[in-house]
């Protein structure tokens, strides 16, 4: 779809990612996202906010793609009876954000057909909305039990297994109720929430220079695009532009994030398998490049390295050196370890057509990010709608159509040795120039949204500015909602044990999604 | 000190070294996997640490957990302590081999299984039914196969007795039987599978969903946890040792004098590092199989076992 085509037009935000907003009503709200999705584009995020204080009611947000950029479609809703047209049916998606909104704002979805509670567990009562203006975040209230209705499956020999949250190793806390006949799953549903820390009512309290350092916090494995499309939004609103050097060192640090997100999941994918070996090996692998991250930019993840008008540190000659060393020798190893993998068998065995999730399904559903280019979704923000420095670099974007966690995996090593290129590429010409440029005052009631290629998928920040440089309300969107839904449709006709290796081949955030 | 009592008390004090020694055996497969896979080593003591540990922590129960949860770690360790006891570790003939021959051993082995899958139910956890199930399903192909290969070796011996059937490999001296050759490659399968190690299941796993044995003793803790975990531990000894005792018994004594003990001691547990060594490097390169392929690899197993036996009766019986 063309944006000329749209019956508004629409203004352009400025900054770096090519993204119209507008505000319009609830019958266009409706027609446009209607538009999109008939039209091939997807739903990106969907967010409330409450805009009492302008005497405006609450406003309900949503960004989606299309083939020329993001448009994002702000809809008044009304205070008295705060609801809005149900968006799920065109976008299955939408419907755990249209429920988290209506548990953090009360805007209720009208015509969606899942009303349950999404993120609310038992710790504040069903009538009180946190991210409510009139909200105290020091409230607490009496913990109640925590009914939450799960889809039964009846017949003859289904029974259910109930997994976590707490689960027998170190990871997030998730909880999975799997309908099964014998080994067979028919069904899988997933509920979260369990990490929901009050993320978003946190930020409404900082102002613009003290939010950097929590978006650096929301999903500790993408603190670099999550600080990047911080960043992004903060000098959309404020019309700063960060230098040549600072945004190629961005594309550095990010690609540096892929690469050693990508090195762990191959080795615990291995490990998944029962293949301990090449869990050590690339566990080395990233742990040499965690330590050089450390040495250069002073943090093993690279927290606080990007922040609003630039980079925190810089990189000089030697440190350029240092990972253009690190990268030859690691383009070798991970060369041979690609080798021992799609050569052995046992672990071929386990990762072919496992977790299939074909190309139709996966544009139904809107698989989106590595998920989704490994069913056929060829979307990348990097090489679709590249900004600076990418649109330098002629990003070539790795797909493909089997969906199985065969595919994922292939998926992760082809990034990695793009990613290789491309620091390569951006060392081979780094622009001098200053590391970091000031960073100026957003005016009231601005919206500034951030849109990075992370590992996982796209990472949207989207600022509504409020007074004196103070954040109105900000909202983090994490690829993995759009993906854990996909996950339940994923397992189905796999066995139960297949599933832990399924999810890793996933590997989808939790924190980024209970906020 | 009659000759009997002696016999007895060398018994005794072998079954002793058998459990005692059990956690090293562990200990160091643990180590030369670690060396294997470029990572660092505990040491070889950690298994008694970590049973040590287990045992002084107080113990937490499930609500409604029965006698029969907090019985079960008991009736196991027994059951694997008695199935020690009828295995030559360093000397044959000692009077607790002929308590229990081959059949029994692998009763015992059942009866520890089965009790463990009530303990699993008991609880009424999901993942205590679906360990129950899953091993189960695994005892149910890996028995037969295990009785096949042991058969094998019993009808070149003429007995089911251990002591006997490794006595009788000892004074044949070497000897190349293809029936031999079947049956320890099916043995050596049926270990794999019976002793939860790869590629059937990962002892290491921490993924819930994936277990066979660990799903079972997930509600475990404590010193029951210490139990069980020790019972492992021994079982996975018993089935090295019976490799050892069936194919590679050169070393082992005859006679209970001081000299032919130690030899015995010494050619035990040389080989038993090495077979340890084996089973790491398998571990290694294999990966962990589809839940559903596990009938395939013991059906395989049990033919082999079958090939084993069926080569007995045509080319070495008879003669």
């Amino acid at each position: 779809m063309r944006l000329d085509e749209f019956p508004t037009k629409f203004p352009k935000l400025p900054g770096a990612m090519p993204i119209w907003h507008g505000a319009v009503d609830a019958a266009t709200f409706r027609s446009l996202c209607e538009q999109v999705g008939h039209g091939g584009g997807k739903l990106v995020a969907l967010w409330g906010s409450d805009e009492l204080a302008r005497d405006a009611g609450y406003a309900l947000h949503v960004s989606l793609i299309t083939a020329i950029g993001m448009l994002c479609l702000t809809l008044p809703v009304n205070a008295e009876r705060p609801s809005y047209p149900d968006l799920s049916d065109l976008f299955p998606g939408a419907s755990r954000m249209q429920r988290a909104a209506f548990d953090l704002l009360g805007l209720f979805a009208d015509g969606a057909c899942d009303h349950r509670k999404w993120m609310r567990h038992a710790s504040w009562p069903g009538s009180v909305h946190p991210l409510r203006k009139s909200f105290d975040g020091g409230s607490a209230f009496a913990t109640e039990t925590d009914g939450y209705p799960f889809v039964t499956v009846t017949g003859g020999g289904v029974h259910e297994i109930a997994v976590g949250p707490v689960h027998a190793g170190t990871i997030e806390p998730g909880h999975f109720r799997f309908s099964v006949i014998g080994e067979r799953v028919l069904r899988l549903e997933e509920r979260f929430g369990y990490t929901h820390k009050g993320i978003e009512k946190r930020f409404e309290s900082m102002n613009l220079d003290e939010g950097a350092k929590l978006a650096g916090r929301i999903s500790g494995d993408s603190t670099v695009a999550y600080a990047w499309a911080y960043a992004q939004a903060v000098e959309s609103v404020t019309g700063a532009t960060p230098s040549p050097r600072a945004l190629a060192l961005r594309a550095v640090l990010l690609e540096l994030e892929r690469i050693h997100n990508h090195l762990g999941d191959l080795g615990n994918l291995g490990n998944d398998v029962g293949l301990a070996f090449g869990f050590a090996q690339f566990w080395i692998l990233k742990e040499d490049l965690l330590r050089l991250n450390h040495d250069l930019f002073g943090h093993r993840y690279l927290m606080d390295s990007v922040v609003p008008g630039g980079v925190a540190r810089d990189l000089d000659g030697k440190g350029c050196q240092r990972i253009l060393e690190a990268l030859a020798h690691l383009q070798h190893e991970v060369g041979t370890l690609k080798d021992i993998y799609d050569e052995h068998a046992g672990a071929q065995d386990r990762f072919l057509s496992a977790g299939r999730v074909s190309p139709d399904r996966a544009a139904l559903l809107g698989l989106t990010g590595l998920a989704g280019r490994a069913s056929s979704q060829a979307w990348d923000l990097r090489a679709q709608f590249p900004c600076a420095p990418y649109d330098q670099l002629d990003v070539r974007m790795a797909t493909h159509h089997k969906g199985d966690v065969a595919a994922r995996v292939t998926m992760r090593f082809e990034e990695v040795q793009e990613s290789i290129r491309l620091i390569r590429l951006l060392l081979d010409q780094l622009p001098p120039g200053e590391p970091c440029t000031a960073v100026g005052n957003a005016p009231e009631n601005a919206l500034g949204i951030g849109w990075v290629e992370g590992w996982r998928g796209e990472i949207m920040v989207a600022l509504h500015t409020g007074k004196d440089n103070r954040i109105h309300r900000l909202h983090p969107h994490d690829p993995s909602w759009q993906n854990w839904p996909v996950l339940e449709h994923a397992i189905i006709d796999n066995i139960v044990p297949d599933f832990p290796l399924i999810n890793k081949s996933f590997n989808l955030s939790y924190t980024g999604i209970d906020l | 000190m009659n000759s009997q009592s002696i016999a007895w008390t060398l018994a005794a004090a072998q079954t002793l070294l058998f459990i005692l020694a059990a956690p090293l055996l562990a200990g160091w497969v643990k180590r030369v996997k670690c060396h294997l896979q470029n990572r660092a080593a505990p040491a070889v003591w950690q298994p008694y640490r970590d049973l040590a540990k287990l045992i002084k922590k107080n113990l937490v129960l499930a609500e409604n957990a029965s006698w029969l949860f907090r019985a079960v770690p008991y009736i196991v360790f027994g059951a694997t302590l008695l199935a020690a006891a009828a295995v030559p570790l360093i000397a044959v003939h000692l009077p607790t081999s002929a308590i229990a021959d081959v059949i029994v051993l692998v009763g015992f082995f059942a009866l520890a299984r089965f009790f463990t899958a009530l303990a699993a139910l008991d609880i009424g956890t999901a993942f205590g039914g679906m360990g129950a199930s899953r091993e189960m399903t695994v005892a149910a192909l890996a028995e037969p196969a295990m009785l096949m290969a042991v058969f094998t070796l019993a009808m070149t011996a003429h007995s089911t007795n251990l002591s006997v059937a490794t006595e009788t490999v000892l004074q044949a001296g070497l000897v190349l039987r293809p029936s031999f050759l079947f049956a320890l490659l099916a043995l050596l399968m049926v270990a794999v599978a019976e002793c939860g190690r790869i590629p059937v299941d990962n002892p290491a796993t921490h993924l819930e969903l994936t277990m066979l044995h660990e799903a079972m003793i997930l509600e475990y803790n404590g010193r029951h946890l210490a139990l069980i975990e020790w019972a492992a531990q021994i079982k996975l000894m018993i089935y090295a040792v019976l490799i050892i005792d069936f194919f590679f018994p050169w070393g082992i004594a005859s006679e209970f004098s001081a000299s032919a003990l130690s030899v015995g001691v010494l050619a035990v547990t040389a080989k038993l590092m090495l077979l340890a060594m084996l089973l790491v490097v398998w571990e290694t390169v294999l990966a962990k199989m589809r839940l559903f392929r596990v009938p395939q690899f013991l059906g395989f197993a049990f033919l082999l076992a079958l090939l084993g036996m069926l080569t007995n009766v045509v080319l070495e019986t008879g003669g």
